[in-house]
């Protein structure tokens, strides 16, 4: 599974990366993380409020910081 | 809301609206008890004198603390919970198409109703521009957005009262549709970096907020009042400080003297401080609550306020991602000359 964090660098993108590897490994998920950091890169994917978060080249989440819990349900049905 | 109203369903639904109900009891009580708790403590058992410099500083120092934390919370509540049915997708599609004037106008509004962070700014603007909405529009909604926010709403109603909050909120409405309007006309398309042109959008658009339920657009409101208040603690306690100084200390006719309605000169300067003053509407509106007991007219205080809230020095710096010096010099300009417009107009007509 490539999972892609997408945004500048701010804390909610760190803590967006923190939760979705927290996810992934709780669900034995095994994972590549990418840092998306280009903001025409960004905009491309249809992002208008940083973070975002992207599987698989589909965006799940965009504008917040879920909790581990929510990706994992983002993240499970995705497996395989 | 549930449509099948099964016993557990109903017992959950009468839990949520119930403790709602109990909160704004609760902050009707606290609002309403503020201002004697205070006269009793401050005056009965400090022992201060209520109408001396030091008493009237520290009694206005704790009074509008609670006062504005209070109100900040209840109207950052109510207004993300309003705004959660909203979002910047739903935003771009209803601007889709719009020619500019009707575009511009729509812009402005919704700028105000959006769920929408500065920080967002780069973003946002690429993906209205790639998708087609004209430059002058989409500076609409950027200029709209921070100039006319709900922090400074819920102080302005709670300090001033109704009146000079419509005329905040129509004025900037105004600023935000005129300057977006001119940016439009003046072809300004060569100064935005090329980039943005170019993007494809290929990703598919997801709109986090169709399939939230009651209890999400609660927690949102929570989520958002204590993350906003932990962000402007500092602002406000340095406002309200200053406040207090200036409430107790200053001499009564020192401001009006050197900043009244009849300086001409008084709001140009207000508006030039204002701009490079990175502060948010929580610090500054006690600092203007202040200067407004000492006679300052509303109209500079209001452009003041205006110029700090709606052009910061960071989201600037944010925008030069995307913009060319020469655009984000007319943006500032273009704004800040509405902001001084409207400055002079409110003295004029106050």
């Amino acid at each position: 599974m490539k999972i892609k964090v997408l945004g500048p660098g701010c804390a909610n993108c760190v803590n967006l990366e923190k939760v979705a590897k927290q996810a992934a490994s709780e669900l034995g998920i095994d994972a590549t993380f990418e840092k998306v950091t280009d903001y025409a890169e960004i905009a491309a994917y249809g992002i208008m409020r940083t973070p975002g978060l992207v599987v698989d080249e589909q965006v799940v989440l965009s504008g917040r910081v879920p909790t581990a819990r929510q990706v994992k349900e983002l993240l499970a049905p995705r497996v395989g | 809301m549930t449509t099948t109203a099964t016993p557990g369903a109903r017992r959950k639904s009468l839990q949520r609206w119930g403790g709602l109900a109990l909160a704004a009891v609760l902050w009707w009580v606290l609002y309403l008890v503020n201002q004697p708790f205070w006269d009793w403590l401050v005056g009965s058992v400090i022992g201060l004198d209520l109408s001396g410099r030091l008493g009237s500083g520290v009694h206005f120092f704790l009074y509008d603390t609670v006062k504005i934390v209070l109100l900040l919370a209840g109207i950052i509540f109510l207004v993300t919970v309003l705004r959660s049915f909203m979002s910047v997708e739903r935003t771009r599609a209803l601007l889709g198409g719009k020619r500019e004037g009707v575009g511009n106008v729509l812009a402005a509004g919704l700028g105000v109703v959006t769920p929408f962070c500065s920080c967002s700014a780069v973003p946002a603007f690429i993906g209205f521009v790639a998708s087609g909405i004209p430059l002058g529009v989409t500076m609409s909604f950027l200029i709209a957005s921070p100039l006319v926010n709900e922090v400074a709403i819920a102080l302005l109603l709670g300090l001033f009262g109704v009146g000079p909050t419509l005329m905040y909120v129509g004025a900037g409405l105004v600023i935000a549709i005129v300057a977006g309007y001119i940016i439009g006309r003046l072809k300004l398309e060569r100064f935005v970096e090329p980039f943005v042109f170019e993007t494809k959008l290929r990703g598919q658009v997801i709109d986090s907020t169709t399939d939230l339920t009651w209890d999400d657009r609660i927690q949102m409101g929570i989520e958002e009042v204590s993350s906003i208040l932990r962000k402007i603690w500092p602002y406000l306690l340095v406002g309200i400080g200053l406040g207090a100084v200036i409430h107790g200390w200053a001499p009564e006719d020192f401001f009006a003297t050197y900043a009244g309605a009849d300086n001409p000169f008084a709001v140009l300067i207000a508006v030039l401080v204002g701009v490079p003053l990175y502060s948010n509407a929580a610090g500054i509106l006690p600092l203007v609550e202040a200067l407004h007991t000492k006679g300052l007219p509303m109209g500079t205080l209001l452009a003041f306020m205006m110029a700090t809230v709606a052009l910061s020095l960071p989201e600037l710096i944010l925008l030069r991602r995307v913009l060319k010096p020469k655009l984000i010099a007319i943006f500032v300009s273009v704004t800040a000359l509405g902001i001084i417009a409207v400055g002079y107009l409110f003295n004029a007509v106050l």
